[in-house]
Order: structure tokens, then sequence, then C-alpha cells
């Protein structure tokens, strides 16, 4: 098998398993009860706390443990928008994961006002339009940190230098970036960050939310007094303690990851460049670009059909096109960027992880090269572009 | 979703890929905007479908109706033709995932354009045949 697609999900990292397992078995106590075994389990999840704080350069109690990214999202806009008392104004960006867009569209039908700002053809969020979006009763601003389709890094300092001078609190949705590459939340300058452990070599079912002290925010859920009373519920330990594995195994291999998997997304993208025509690149090159991200749209070949070719032979790929997840509209952030139709819906994503070598990279160009060449022989659009 | 081993046949396999020169009548149905796109070409003699192809761009299930729907309709009369509906191309294909019935109707609708055409061109009037749609809108409904 051809594995592609760690921007959906990655595997586990080695010993992130392991590490889990006595809290799956032998230690199943809660760690909110006093005697000694609980009170061994409190202090796992005080270490994994320690460690996600440590890579992120927060302190500890900045860190809260939810159920996913969809979880820290949902509670940083609602919780932050409850809190506010500004107003019921959220600025955000056309091309935010359906985590943080779907939370916006609920929140306009409660009421609130949303300002979507536009992005440019490469994904990138103008920071002056921000400027000039923010109002007196803007209550949050949410804007994602790295593209989870085209991989487009936003640049989060300029931005959050806009939000802090207007005081306005700043929410990133990182979780494609946490793990891939370097973050410190003091540097960022944001009040908020979301991340998401299956995406760095983590367990599914288990995420954070950065919240800067000081930044008012109220909770998801009502019930027990866990994490410091902002998020009831008994902690998923076992996720937990993967959670601080994972992210500790990636924080030490970032400095040999980044690069080398850079290292693939370029090469990979220079090759189908190279080999197949009418192609597009979505999303920028260079340092501002995921590195493990790929997009590419094959004029004239739909996505799915495409994938569906790749899927066949053994290779895992994902596309954000009409067919592909039973909606019927392209994907959002293409349309956002200015592609049309016949593009958005001719889409691919590939995504490197750790798993991923140079001979995946020839693997998958001897698959796509003739899968590409028989959708077109397929294509009325290409016969009559080549009539043209 | 999941597509049945037929679909997948058909689409690994499209059967009659391709323009049949000097056809009797093609039609093209469908828009970038859906995300499919069939052009199916006739060959007519007499009242009997003698050869059929497609050109399709479009998903897994769009390339699968369009290849199974000219495999029907070879050798067919124009009336037996006009009885082949978008749950008979289904129905060979063992079904269809609900969000991809829409390109069975594409695939029945893009066989009656080539009739449609095919009547234009010659003159003969095919009985109960509706010309078809400008602004094409398959799908919308199933959303």
């Amino acid at each position: 098998m051809l594995y592609l697609d760690n921007a959906a999900t990655t595997p586990l990292q080695h010993g992130v398993f392991e590490a889990m397992l006595p809290y799956l078995n032998e230690n199943f106590f809660n760690p909110s009860s006093v005697y000694k075994p609980a009170r061994q389990v409190r202090a796992a999840i005080d270490e994994a706390r320690q460690i996600v704080a440590d890579v992120l350069n927060a302190a500890p109690n900045e860190i809260f443990f939810t159920s996913g990214g969809t979880e820290a999202d949902n509670w940083a806009i609602k919780g932050a928008l409850e809190a506010s008392k500004r107003g019921r104004h959220i600025v955000t960006t056309a091309t935010e994961h359906h985590g943080i867009l779907y939370v916006c569209k609920h929140m306009e039908k409660q009421g609130c006002e949303v300002t979507y700002l536009p992005v440019d053809r490469e994904g990138f969020v103008n920071p002056q339009d921000l400027d000039a979006a923010i109002r007196p009763e803007t209550a949050l601003v949410s804007i994602m940190f790295a593209n989870n389709e085209v991989g487009t890094i936003q640049p989060m300092e300029a931005l959050s230098e806009i939000t802090n001078r207007h005081g306005v609190p700043l929410h990133t949705d990182a979780v494609q970036a946490v793990g891939h590459i370097p973050i410190d939340v003091e540097t960022l300058g944001v009040q908020m960050l979301a991340l998401s452990a299956h995406k760095f070599g983590g367990p599914k079912g288990i995420g954070a939310l950065y919240v800067k002290k000081g930044t008012p925010i109220f909770s998801l859920f009502q019930g027990g007094a866990q994490e410091r009373n902002r998020r009831a519920g008994t902690e998923n330990v076992a996720g937990i303690v993967g959670m601080g594995a994972a992210i500790d195994i990636s924080a030490k291999e970032i400095s040999c990851e980044l690069p080398r998997v850079s290292a693939l997304r370029d090469r990979l993208i220079r090759e189908i460049s190279e080999k197949i025509p009418h192609t597009v690149l979505n999303g920028p090159l260079g340092d501002k670009r995921l590195p493990g991200n790929v997009n590419f749209s094959f004029r004239f070949v739909e996505g799915e059909a495409l994938l569906l070719h790749l899927d066949m032979q053994g290779c895992c790929a994902s596309t954000g096109s009409a067919c592909s997840s039973g909606a019927l509209e392209p994907s959002h952030v293409l349309m956002s960027l200015g592609l049309g139709h016949e593009l958005a819906n001719g889409a691919l994503r590939f995504s490197f992880g750790a798993g991923n070598t140079e001979a995946d990279i020839e693997k998958l160009m001897q698959i796509l090269c003739p899968a590409v060449q028989k959708l077109r022989a397929l294509s009325p659009l290409y016969d009559d572009f080549l009539k043209q | 979703m999941e597509y049945s081993e037929k679909v997948m046949e058909h689409f690994m396999n499209p059967r009659n890929v391709g323009e049949i020169e000097a056809a009797s009548g093609v039609g093209t149905v469908g828009n970038v905007q859906c995300g499919d796109i069939m052009r199916v070409f006739l060959k007519i003699e007499g009242d009997v479908v003698t050869d059929a192809s497609f050109k399709t761009f479009g998903c897994g299930a769009a390339v699968a109706t369009s290849s199974m729907a000219t495999e029907l309709v070879k050798g067919k009369t124009i009336a037996e033709v006009m009885q082949i509906t978008n749950k008979a191309v289904m129905d060979a294909l063992d079904g269809l995932p609900a969000v991809k019935a829409h390109c069975s109707v594409l695939a029945e609708e893009a066989v009656q354009a080539a009739l449609w055409d095919y009547s234009q061109k010659s003159g003969v009037v095919i009985e109960g045949l509706k010309p078809p749609k400008e602004e094409h809108e398959h799908g919308h409904h199933h959303a």
C-alpha cells in the first residue's frame, strides 16, 4: 500500500501505543479519585500536559485537553463569543476547515455576524483586509494556521499584530501544523490554538485547546471539574498520554523531518509539473507551504475518478472535489482560491508523513501518469481542447 | 459510499469508449458545475441502433453509467431504446450509491439527447422524445 494521505490521519508513531497501553489496562483508575493509584494516573496526565505546553512554549495551565480538533475549534469560537463583552461579530477566512466554517455558519443562524476574509490565488489572507474587518463589536478572529487542502501557511505574526492592536482575541486552527512545523504561541501572538493528536502520530479522539492566560472563554460542557473547571468529563487518559508521547517524538524529530518531508513535497511537485501536461499546482511554493502537502488540479479529469484509479492500485490520496464526499459542491477552499469548477473538480491532494520515502514518489508516478492518460482518453473536455 | 463490483469493473474497463465517425446522432449533457459531462454517439441504421459510444468527464459512477448505457442500447430498436430508463442502467450495474443516482439520470438523458440530434438531422419523428434541457440541473435535488 502507498499511503499519501497523512493530512487525513497518521499512523501512531513508534512507542505511542506502548505508552498508552497501561492506561487502558492496569492503570484504569479515575484521575479525579483520591487514592494513590489514581494519583499516579493524574500524574501521567500532568506529565503529558507539561510536554504539550513545552512544545508550544505555553504554560501547562494554558493547555486544555479535548476530544479532538473539532471540539477545540467549537469551544474556541462558542466559548469566546459567549464570554465576549465586545459583541457578536466574528472574523474568519473563506478557506477554514469545516470545524471552523460550519461553526461560524451555525453562529450566523444564532444571530451573530460573520465576516469571511477572502484569500489570494495561493490561499493567503491579506493582513490589511483583517485590519479593515475588525469592528468595535468583533468578539473573535479565527484564522487557520495552515490549510488542510492546499497547505498555505498564513502570516500569523502579522495577523496577530493587528488583532492585538485592536484588543480582539485571535484563535488559530493549527491542526495541520502542530508536529510538522515549529510553533511558539508567544511568538505567534495568538490567544487560542487548536491541535489534534492523530495528525502527528498520536491517537484519534484526543486534541487540545491552548488558551492564553487571561483570555475570556466560557466552557462548552457543564459537569465535572476536570481541566480546571473548563472541560467537564472524565479524561481520556490513554489518549492524553498518547498525545504527549506523539508530540514529544514529533518535536524531537522536527529538525530532521521538516527538511526531509519538504524535499519529498518539492520533488513530487517538480515531477508532476514536468511529466504530466495541463496540471496546475494549488497553493504556494516553498516554506509558506506545509512540508507534506501537494495539491494539483489535473485538467480534463475529474478528481474522484482519478482517486479511484489510484485506489485500485493501492494508493491512498484525497480529493476535495464534488463527488468524493458525496456532496455535489466542489471544495470551498479551491473555489475561494479562484479556481473554476473544472479545475476544482479535478484536484487531488497527496500528503506525506513520517513513513514516506523517495521510493514512494517513484511508485506514485508509475500509477498516476497512466491513470491521468486513461481518464483524459475518456474525457470529452480533452477532445474539445485538442480540437481547438 | 461503496460502488458495486460491476460499477468498478465498468469504470476500470469501460466499454464503447470513443467517437463514432459520422455518427447518426450525438448528445452532450451535464456541465462542469455539476462535475459530470457525458457525450453519447449513436449509429442508427433503419430503426436500429447498430453502434453506440461515449466520452465522459466525471466520477466513477458517471463513467460506469455511460459504459453501461451504451451497452444497453446497442442492437436495440429506437422504440426499445426509448424504454431504457435510468433505473434500468442502475439495475444493470447492481445499483449505485444514493448520492450517485443522478449519474444514471444523466446517462439516460445523454442517450435521449443523441436520439434528439438524430431526429433533428434525419427528420425522423421519435414518439415520446423530448428536446434536451438547455440548462442542465441534474443532481442538485439529491444533495
